[in-house]
Formats: structure tokens, C-alpha cells, sequence
């Protein structure tokens, strides 16, 4: 069975975003990027589904600038085998769905593991989005995932604690945090990934239209809030309390 | 335009997620319910009460009876027919659906907003609350997903809205439910509490966390919440997460005990009406939000409070 996992560079979570002054989005000149912390998640899974024999290829897919590579890169000096770009920037949830969908019809893989949620714009769809679009079983929010024959088993987080599902292959899995922790690319296997194969493709190529549905119309910093104060000690904090009426 | 909300419910009872959705879909037009599930004719009767509905929508099959998203999908997707926008809670369960119900109908989703500032315009957080974006949205049907804490929930009482049948296409058959473990909980549910007490990695331990913080949270009749790092270390389970990638809350007072502050943490809470810190570092970020803070052990002063309270 073949995994195939798209990857999704963005920010790097460390970094504090700013919001341009002219409100036209936040400033990503000069910030450091990486790979979206959850699609980390994801590329550990398949290779971890590989190495238990569940998998016998790994290939991880992005839609981005052509920076994308390094993202991709990092993916396959982790262990994925092969990397397959398609140059575009900014584009929405549904047109990357819709390009995935185009690339599955090529790939022919049994599982397709996303990250839950991109950090920069939040959305958690893309998973969803593409099992829509292919038409088969959808594990979100994935906390355990076990490979059973023609099925997989996938634990989720939801709001109320876990809940298991079995989905018939193929299925598509989006990964939480804690389903794993990813490894470390180590030196030699950086220097391996150079070499390992790196398809460069356009949306053209799927014949795709990922024109945007949605315009931003500004983007504005959050309401910042009135600076607080400090009490030196209980009492006064309990006093406080009190007056807020929180406390009898 | 007419709206459709998805109506959240469990144990036979509507949950408050869908009341704060009926408000943001009002600010749209005529409201529209559906209700899926197993024997929901209690939920329907529920729904069919809530301020400002019309009509609900009763799809009573077993094939709904655990929200799966393969079933369900496809029986918005029929109502969406005759509907201008569907509508769900940001919750786990809004989230499994909404995008598989959008990519069905061909439009882009807009996730978890914060206002309706039109019929297609509307903002919503990005970064990790760092930015707000407003978006106009150009596709005919919109597929919204609603955070609960940032409208007013309807009133639960005073609706008269009729009650119809629908029927789908019922099971997908590529997608079975085989559990679940649910956490219970003594205290009040997080997302929907007035004072919630969260603790952090400072807490050192799973006895320890609870030793200090539920006392405090009783006292106060608070939920009890916690940052990713005491989730991370297995102090408490991982549904008391606040925060980016856990719940988003925005209680009246919210007791930060512990908690440095991450940019994670503080988009899941920094829309609180009164924030408390209590920590030993007096530079962590978490004072920048706080509109109290305590500088000091909390092994010490967190007794100290209780006791005092």
C-alpha cells in the first residue's frame, strides 16, 4: 500500500506573526518557515506504518511557492520516498483538495494522511475536503491509527474524549498531536534526501481551477488588551475577587 | 436567505454550541434546524423551542446515530437544495462536517467566524488569533463554521418552529462507528463556563495538578482547564486543553495557574473576560494579557486562596 502525505510550509509556530500596516495580510518577508507542525505528525505516521510493513512507499506532496522544495526535502530526509511540487501560491482549502484529488487518481494510495489544521490560516478542511471530493471515509482529529487488512482504525479526538472509527481503504486520516512524536532528520539522511526524486508540476498539469473563493478584505491586528495590574499578594487578590463578585 | 444549522446534541439533549450558532445565523435570515440522529424526537422538541427558529429538520435513522461524517454529509447536502447557507459550531463535530459538506457543494468554507458583518462578509481569526481577516465570500451557498464563545446564545424558550421529517440516503457503508470514550466530568463543561481555572507545566505532576487546582476550582465552581505542556506531561487528559489546538474559551474569569503564555494557550483564551495569572516568573508573557496578576510560588499562594475564598 502506498501513503501519500501532503505537506504544508508555513510560518514557523515559534514566530510571533505581524500584521502589515496597510492590512493586507501578515508580514512573511524574512520569517523563518517550516513545515506545518501537524503534517510533521502525519509524515511520522506513514513512516512508522512502513516500518511496521502496514506501507511499502511514502510520497509527500505540496502545493506552494517553490520554496516548498526545502518543506518537502525536510519530509523525505525524515524518510519519505519521493516528492511531488506543485507550484502555486496562496491557494485556498478546496483547490488544494481538488489537486490532491487529481493526484490520488494518479497515485492510486490506500491511505492519505493531512495534518488537521494548517497554522497559518487555521482552517482544518483540507482532510475533509478531499474525502469529499474522492468520495471515501474520512478520519479526523486522529490520535491512533491501525492498519487491519482492507480497514483502518482510527482513535479521534473529540470534544468529549476519544472515539474510534473504522473506515474502509482507501480513507483519508488528518493527524492531532498527540498520535505521535516525529523524528529528527539526522545529517546523513539530509544529505540522502538531495538525491531522492522530486516531481515539479502546475495546477495546469491537473487542469485544476484553484481560482479563490474567498477575497480578504483587511486583515487587522487583534483587539490588544488594556494593560493590567499587578497585586502583592491573596488578600488583595481575594478582594478583587470579591468586588468582581466572583467570590461570596 | 434562508440558513441551516446543524444542532449538536448528545445523550438525548441539544448541546449550548448550537444556541450561540442559531444567533449567528439569524444575523443571516430565517433559521432552519437539522436534527440527525437515533430517537432524537426529544432534540427536535429541544430545537424546535430555541428563540427565533422556524422550522427543524428530522432525520431519525441509524445511520446518523454517531454523527458520522460520510452519512450525514450527503443529507445537508440534499437540504442545501433549498437552503442559502449551512451553518455548525465550530466544535470537533461542526468541523468533521462542515468542510466535507462545503467540498460537496463546490464553495469554500469559512471557518470559525467571529462577526457577520454581511451576508458574505464575515471575519475570522488567523495565526493562531494573531490576525483577524476579514472575507468576502463569492461562492452562491455558504458553508460556515460558528466559534461558540463569540456570539450571544439564543434564548432556549420562545420558539415555535414546526417540526418536519427528511429522509437521506442513510448509510454510505464505508465507515463504522466502534466506540468511544467519553472523560466525565464533575465540573462544568470548559467551553461553556462562567470561571474556568486552568493549570500549567508548573504543576509538576497528575496528583499534584489535582491537588492544587480542583480544590480552587471547586471553590469558585469553576471548570478546570490546562495548557498543551500539562496535557504533554499526562497531568490531566487531553480534552482540558485550552487553547489553539485544543478548546477555545472565553469565560468570564479566566485563572491562569502556572501557564507561561505560549502564543498557543493565549488563542484559546485571551478573548476571557478578566484574566488572573498567578506565576513565579514575572516576565512571562501570560502577564501581558492579564488584567490581575500575583507574582509568586503557587505552591503557596494557590492554598492560600482557597483557603481564603
Amino acid at each position: 500500500m502506498k501513503i501519500i502525505v501532503p505537506v504544508k510550509r508555513v510560518i514557523d509556530y515559534n514566530v510571533k506573526p505581524r500584521v502589515k500596516a496597510d492590512g493586507t495580510g501578515v508580514d512573511l518577508a524574512n520569517v523563518k518557515m517550516s513545515m506545518n507542525p501537524f503534517d510533521e505528525i502525519a509524515v511520522e505516521e506513514a513512516l512508522r506504518l512502513k516500518e511496521k510493513g502496514a506501507a511499502t512507499e511514502v510520497v509527500v506532496v505540496s502545493i506552494g511557492p517553490a520554496k516548498a522544495q526545502e518543506t518537502l526535502r525536510t519530509a523525505l530526509a525524515m524518510g519519505a520516498d519521493r516528492a511531488i511540487l506543485i507550484e502555486a501560491e496562496d491557494v485556498e482549502p478546496l483547490g488544494v483538495a481538488k489537486l490532491l484529488a487529481k493526484v490520488q487518481e494518479e497515485e492510486l494510495a490506500g491511505l492519505i494522511i493531512l495534518g488537521k489544521q494548517a497554522i497559518d490560516n487555521d482552517c482544518n478542511q483540507t482532510g475533509q475536503m478531499l474525502a469529499a471530493l474522492l468520495g471515501r471515509p474520512q478520519g479526523t482529529f486522529a490520535s491512533k491509527v491501525e492498519v487491519e487488512g482492507d480497514s483502518v482504525s482510527v482513535t479521534r479526538e473529540v470534544d468529549g474524549g476519544l472515539e474510534t472509527v473504522k473506515l474502509t481503504l482507501p480513507a483519508i486520516v488528518t493527524t492531532d498531536l498527540r498520535l505521535n512524536e516525529p523524528r529528527y532528520a539526522s545529517l546523513p539522511n539530509i544529505m540522502k534526501a538531495k538525491s531522492k526524486p522530486l516531481a515539479q508540476k502546475t495546477p495546469a498539469d491537473y487542469g485544476v481551477d484553484i481560482s479563490p473563493r474567498l477575497e480578504t478584505l483587511k486583515v487587522v491586528e487583534p483587539p490588544v488588551r488594556q494593560a493590567g495590574i499587578k497585586v502583592a499578594d491573596v488578600d488583595e487578590l481575594v478582594a478583587k475577587l470579591k468586588a468582581m463578585g466572583v467570590a461570596a | 436567505m434562508k440558513t441551516l444549522v446543524w444542532v449538536e446534541h448528545e445523550g438525548g439533549h441539544l448541546k449550548d454550541a448550537t444556541l450561540a450558532v442559531v444567533t449567528a445565523a439569524s444575523k443571516l435570515g430565517e433559521v432552519h434546524l437539522i436534527v440527525a440522529g437515533q430517537d432524537v424526537a426529544g432534540v427536535a422538541g429541544e430545537a424546535a423551542k430555541i428563540a427565533g427558529v422556524q422550522k427543524v429538520h428530522v432525520a431519525d435513522d441509524a445511520a446518523y446515530a454517531h454523527g458520522l461524517a460520510e452519512n450525514v454529509a450527503p443529507l445537508i447536502v440534499d437540504l442545501m437544495g433549498h437552503h442559502d447557507a449551512f451553518l455548525a459550531p465550530a466544535t470537533s463535530h461542526g468541523k468533521n462536517i462542515a468542510p466535507r459538506v462545503a467540498a460537496l457543494l463546490d464553495v469554500m468554507q469559512i471557518s470559525d467566524i467571529l462577526s457577520v458583518e454581511s451576508e458574505d462578509t464575515f471575519t475570522r481569526p488567523t495565526y493562531a488569533g494573531n490576525a483577524i481577516a476579514t472575507v468576502k465570500s463569492k461562492d452562491a451557498k455558504k458553508v460556515i463554521t460558528v466559534r461558540g464563545t463569540a456570539f450571544e446564545k439564543a434564548a432556549t424558550e420562545g420558539g415555535s418552529g414546526s417540526i418536519e421529517a427528511v429522509s437521506g440516503a442513510g448509510d454510505a457503508g464505508t465507515s463504522t462507528f466502534v466506540g468511544a470514550e467519553i472523560v466525565k466530568l464533575e465540573r462544568p463543561e470548559l467551553t461553556s463556563a462562567k470561571i474556568i481555572v486552568s493549570g500549567g507545566r508548573a504543576l509538576k505532576d497528575g496528583p499534584t495538578f489535582e491537588s492544587t487546582i480542583f480544590p480552587l476550582a471547586d471553590k469558585l465552581g469553576a471548570a478546570v482547564g490546562a495548557s498543551r505542556a500539562a496535557v504533554d506531561a499526562g497531568y490531566v487528559p487531553n480534552d482540558y486543553q485550552v487553547g489553539q489546538t485544543g478548546k477555545i474559551v472565553a469565560p468570564e474569569v479566566y485563572v491562569a495557574i502556572g501557564i507561561s503564555g505560549a502564543i498557543q494557550h493565549l488563542a484559546g483564551m485571551k478573548d476571557s473576560k478578566t484574566i488572573i495569572a498567578i506565576n513565579k516568573d514575572e516576565d512571562a508573557p501570560i502577564f501581558q494579557v492579564a488584567d490581575i496578576g500575583l507574582v509568586g510560588d503557587l505552591f503557596k499562594i494557590v492554598p492560600e486562596l482557597t483557603e481564603k475564598l
